[in-house]
């Protein structure tokens, strides 16, 4: 334990000392080694590239380590039970904030689905969750805030939350319980012991260890390309290029952006940065929150997952309530700023 | 005695189905594996996350790919 500490004090001074100097690292690659000219696209798009990789990595490592261990005290299990006896609205609410802090991969969206409604906990909230833990995760609220501030990271969180909380409550109004396949409230866990987990403080810090091996190995590569396309978009894409097609005056923007949202998925890394890119180039912010929003929160295979549980009418009356809720924080967005 | 890997089939049910194969190996432990993929029968075993390791109607492990010798740990404490 004690060489596990010191190891992670190190890291941390060396995440420190690289984090605080990168523009200045920046600085001396660019200019005094490469000795690029100013002003010039190419190294406008290779000087945001250098500098825009090592620092959201950067931020990604450390915020997955952070979160990695803080969910060891957040099992799906705790939640279920928290979430249990609920009433509508408040259940709604805890689902929803539960759902950024819970462990959650979308693989499990099946096996979570059945526990949640065997338990008693209301169909609107187990979508409330549903909707919450996917679209509000640490991978998209880090390449928020490396590459567009704190303002709209925190932004996309609460309008997430927001969405997930009223889309849930409004699900669970319209009592589409008969939807659900049948054999989901037949099916129960009978005789089945389940072994609960101790987590020493040691293995607290494995899982944070665990964590940035898993999730940063699996998403290094989209954010790799997604900052290079940036990095060209950057560089070379003209002032207000985008203004047409995704600023403000083309109302259109917005529903489009929601639909194309949709079957894209594991791309999410890999697209805050392209986006961020075209935000630069006269795109909307209120557009560009609903593109992301739909990508993160909508996603095609996860819908086809769920298709074996739910029947088409709710999958459908899922996607249409979320996206409505997309296009409401979009136009609001584009309207405010 | 039959030892089950829970889950719908992707990559990590493999991989712990495959460290699983191996642990039982190091403990010279005579089971075999039997792989539990259709939905149905997963949610009887009331796991909320995947994939499940389970040694008779014991759930031993949940939403995590254990290593190899945290696998010969379980099994030590469960099978005997």
């Amino acid at each position: 334990m004690k060489k596990k500490i010191g190891s992670v004090t190190l890291f941390f001074a060396g995440w420190l000392l690289l984090y605080f100097n990168l523009g200045y690292l920046t600085d001396s690659i660019v200019y005094s080694i490469f000795q690029l000219a100013k002003d010039s696209p190419l190294t406008a798009a290779i000087y945001f590239f250098i500098y825009e990789v090592p620092k959201v990595l950067l931020l990604l490592t450390l915020i997955v380590f952070v979160v990695g261990i803080i969910r060891t005290y957040f099992s799906p299990e705790r939640t279920r039970k928290m979430l249990g006896g609920k009433r509508q609205f408040t259940g709604n609410v805890l689902a929803a904030m539960l759902g950024i802090v819970t462990p959650f991969c979308s693989c499990s969206a099946i096996p979570l689905f059945l526990g949640f409604i065997e338990s008693g906990i209301p169909l609107g909230v187990t979508f409330s969750f549903l909707i919450s833990a996917p679209m509000i995760n640490e991978v998209a609220l880090v390449l928020l805030f490396g590459l567009f501030g704190w303002e709209t990271a925190l932004l996309y969180m609460s309008t997430g939350l927001i969405i997930a909380i009223l889309s849930g409550y409004f699900i669970g109004r319209l009592q589409l319980e008969r939807y659900v396949e049948d054999w989901v409230y037949t099916t129960k866990a009978v005789g089945i012991e389940i072994m609960e987990e101790h987590f020493t403080p040691a293995d607290r810090l494995n899982a944070g260890v665990e964590a940035v091996k898993d999730i940063v190995g699996k998403v290094w590569m989209y954010i790799l390309i997604g900052i290079a396309v940036g990095a060209g978009i950057h560089g070379y894409v003209p002032e207000n290029f985008m203004a047409s097609i995704m600023g403000k005056s083309a109302w259109w923007s917005v529903p489009i952006s929601v639909l194309l949202g949709i079957p894209m998925y594991s791309n999410a890394a890999g697209i805050i940065p392209i986006v961020q890119a075209l935000l630069e180039k006269g795109a909307s912010l209120g557009t560009v929150l609903a593109f992301m929003m739909s990508v993160i929160g909508l996603s095609l295979p996860e819908l086809i997952i769920l298709r074996k549980v739910l029947k088409l009418p709710l999958i459908l009356t899922f996607v249409g309530v979320v996206g409505t809720g997309i296009i409401i924080v979009g136009y609001l967005f584009n309207f405010i700023y | 005695m039959t030892i089950k890997v829970i889950g719908p089939g992707c990559m990590n049910c493999e991989t712990l189905a495959k460290r699983t194969t191996e642990a039982l190996q190091h403990l010279n432990i005579d089971a075999s594996i039997e792989k539990i993929t259709d939905i149905q029968k997963i949610a009887s075993y009331g796991i909320l996350r995947t994939p499940g390791l389970a040694v008779g109607n014991k759930v031993i492990s949940q939403g995590r790919v254990p290593t190899v010798s945290q696998i010969e740990e379980l099994l030590t404490s469960y099978v005997a």
